[in-house]
């Protein structure tokens, strides 16, 4: 098991070295999985150069916490863990890691799918991307919130 | 009564500020009327704060609606809707 399956940081990670540490010593586990969030080199028909990530310290955690603990009450998943990077990244960067252990792919797809839409539209978290025409906060996206209500009517 | 303010991503850029304590009048019962006591500063507040077309609020780090009480030493956040992921 990591330190913390809600994680927030500056560093990279490493998907494999994490997946190891959350299903070991868990034999029930039969299935996990995994969504891997990267950066873009285009958005909105610019060229991004780069980003930066801020968050809201504090509510971020908590935000994450709740979502992980209604994916939990809905699905018969064991572990989820969350690890979303913050500060400067670059194209081809990982910004995020979702990865859910259950005993069957069913639960696990279903609760990856749910905490990752979730955290589009419920978690602090802003992009502001580098272009060549300067710098711009992201807009959020419709889709995201269509992609969230949608776990409402399931 | 007394709160402690927050302001994230374009709304701290374009405030100036991330952070401050305030005492608020009788007058501010909820996060709306705080929305209108602070834009009353005048620029850049009012356009920040009346002409951003979405912005969300949290109390205590929890997302709430406009219409949420407030409550004494409070932690009151504004900023746009969130873009991670």
């Amino acid at each position: 098991m990591p330190n913390s399956l809600i994680r927030i940081q500056e560093t990279n990670f490493d998907v494999s070295t994490e997946l190891a540490a959350l299903r070991k010593g868990d034999p029930r586990v039969g299935a996990v999985v995994t969504f891997l969030g990267t950066v873009r080199d285009m958005n909105d028909g610019s060229q991004v150069k780069g980003m930066t990530l801020e968050h809201y310290p504090g509510m971020t955690e908590k935000a994450l916490e709740e979502i992980i603990s209604q994916a939990k009450a809905r699905w018969d998943i064991y572990q989820a863990l969350v690890i979303h990077r913050v500060g400067p990244l670059l194209p081809e960067d990982q910004i995020v890691m979702v990865a859910v252990t259950s005993a069957h792919r069913g639960e696990a797809f279903a609760a990856c799918e749910f905490i990752m839409d979730y955290l589009k539209t419920a978690a602090p978290f802003w992009k502001k991307e580098d272009t060549p025409d300067g710098a711009r906060w992201v807009d959020a996206r419709i889709a995201d919130d269509i992609a969230m209500v949608r776990w409402n009517q399931k | 009564m007394k709160l402690e303010l927050r302001f994230f991503a374009s709304l701290r850029e374009a405030l100036g500020v991330s952070q401050e304590s305030i005492n608020t009048p009788e007058s501010v019962k909820t996060i709306a009327d705080l929305r209108v006591h602070l834009a009353e500063r005048g620029l850049p507040w009012v356009e920040v704060l009346e002409g951003t077309k979405v912005l969300r609020c949290a109390l205590n780090q929890h997302m709430v609606d406009a219409n949420t009480p407030l409550q004494d030493g409070a932690e009151v956040a504004f900023f746009p809707p969130v873009t991670g992921g």
